[in-house]
């Protein structure tokens, strides 16, 4: 079965249709890579997924469950939008960690607000609560140990690199153990020398098996982590493929010449 | 004139300005924050309202202002002074008086609170929600957990602008007979036919908006481990 499955997604900003009808699926443990230049749409697909767009028309399904359908009318409530996008993780273009708090809080402000949340409103005791938030942390520290800032536990954002930053969000992200872990762009706003440290941290997420939608530049990076290639054009998807349909055989002329410009960069 | 015992006059009268200064911050700025979301509310009639009175309350003097409400009860709700001041069990009209002097300038500063604390709000990147979003954070705890303190450092330094400018707007007071310094200070002038007691009274405000510009140092300081 399909862990995700997109069907025909449709996105207009006004006049303008940003997505004009964008089909996929991805299983489990798969790593899709969406490329294509800006303004083709490839940021919009991965918003609508996280739900901060809703999309026009089209419907979304995790692991056969629908988790979005334009046709059905209804709008969902916050608290099931909320349930429904914990499905997904995102990691931001611009990290957008939250400042006023260390590493480890970023990390695990939102599991625990989630967890006491949850243990509140089953009347749970203070003792439960406690226990859960020590779980928490020391899943938290687990995290950021896994991206390899453990000696940054207490440091404030502002005192990281971009990359230290990047890094962060992704532990941030995976503290929710979201069955989908979207990037966008995760690169694009780091010194070129600080892109290899991220891109490691992804590429050692899809060794433990996650399933990852990946918007990026870094087409070296796409070739090697993909299972699976999307390019994007003008809000339609112009060619997929393995990498090396895509980026070794390329049918669509837009596609050869946007991976011509792309390589000569 | 017994200088001590004017010095001590004086803080009594000091007293009364640090009272009415301390309450109306208690009161005006959570009022402020309403205000604040209000006006940004998504529902037109209420931003519209609250901008209106935003904008005659920010655009009138602060001492009409307080005029004024001494009216209210009599005219808008046909209740004499007297009876009203039953009503909310006070003893004297001076009390009464200061209530309604408080009022005022709890409604007066939380207007301009409120166009701080919209504009602080306002500052804070869509990011920033974006990313408690997709955590699954619900909208109130954004504000309380991402947004708030990130505010509270933005509008600090405009805050500390309006809360120094208040302690010398207490001053207003004594227009409703209320005691306050300056009216004790004026008090003596009468009296004795001299001076001093008015610039004593300077002496008194310096030395407290000195104390408030060192704990307002003392708060950005605290602030500063992290960038908004």
């Amino acid at each position: 079965m399909n862990m995700l499955e997109v069907k025909n997604i449709t996105k207009s900003f006004g006049q303008q249709e940003v997505l004009k009808g964008v089909s996929f699926s991805l299983k489990q443990g798969e790593v899709l890579v969406i490329i294509g230049s800006s303004g083709s749409g490839k940021t919009t697909l991965l918003r609508c997924l996280n739900f901060l767009e809703t999309p026009n028309g089209g419907s979304i399904y995790v692991n056969g469950e629908e988790v979005f359908s334009a046709d059905s009318g209804k709008k969902l409530s916050d608290a099931q939008l909320r349930d429904r996008r914990l499905h997904f993780g995102l990691v931001f273009q611009s990290f957008n960690l939250f400042p006023q708090h260390d590493v480890l809080k970023n990390v695990t402000l939102a599991p625990t607000l989630y967890r006491t949340t949850e243990l509140k409103k089953k009347k749970a005791s203070k003792s439960e609560i406690k226990a859960a938030k020590a779980e928490i942390i020391e899943q938290g520290e687990t995290l950021v140990d896994m991206v390899g800032l453990s000696e940054k536990l207490h440091e404030h954002p502002c005192r990281l690199s971009g990359g230290q930053q990047q890094r962060v969000a992704i532990a941030r992200a995976l503290a929710l153990n979201p069955d989908i872990l979207c990037f966008d762009e995760p690169t694009s706003a780091l010194d070129p020398e600080l892109t290899g440290e991220v891109l490691r941290v992804i590429r050692s997420l899809k060794d433990q098996g996650r399933t990852m939608v990946v918007v990026t530049h870094e087409m070296e990076f796409a070739r090697g982590v993909a299972d699976h290639v999307i390019y994007m054009a003008d809000g339609i998807i112009e060619e997929e493929g393995t990498p090396e349909e895509v980026f070794g055989n390329p049918k669509s002329e837009k596609t050869k010449l946007f991976l011509a410009a792309g390589f000569n960069k | 004139m017994d200088f001590w015992g004017m010095i001590y006059d004086l803080c009594i009268g000091f007293g009364v300005t640090l009272k009415l200064f301390a309450l109306t911050l208690v009161f005006s700025i959570p009022l402020g924050f309403i205000l604040a979301f209000m006006s940004m509310s998504k529902i037109k009639p209420i931003s519209l309202i609250t901008k209106l009175f935003i904008w005659v309350i920010r655009g009138t003097p602060l001492l009409l202002q307080c005029l004024i409400v001494t009216f209210v009860p009599s005219m808008l709700f046909g209740i004499p002074n007297k009876d009203f001041k039953e009503f909310l069990g006070l003893e004297t009209m001076a009390d009464l008086q200061f209530m309604f002097v408080l009022f005022a300038f709890v409604v007066n500063y939380a207007c301009y609170f409120s166009v701080i604390i919209e504009g602080g709000i306002k500052n804070i990147s869509v990011g920033q929600h974006e990313a408690g979003k997709v955590l699954g954070m619900t909208k109130w705890q954004i504000f309380r957990h991402v947004v708030l303190m990130q505010v509270v450092r933005k509008i600090t330094a405009p805050m500390s602008n309006e809360i120094i400018t208040l302690v010398k707007d207490t001053a207003l007071a004594r227009a409703l007979s209320v005691i306050e310094i300056i009216a004790v200070a004026f008090e003596k002038v009468n009296k004795y036919a001299v001076l001093s007691p008015l610039l004593y009274s300077c002496l008194f405000y310096l030395a407290f908006s000195g104390l408030l510009t060192l704990v307002f140092y003392y708060v950005e300081k605290k602030l500063s481990y992290y960038s908004v």
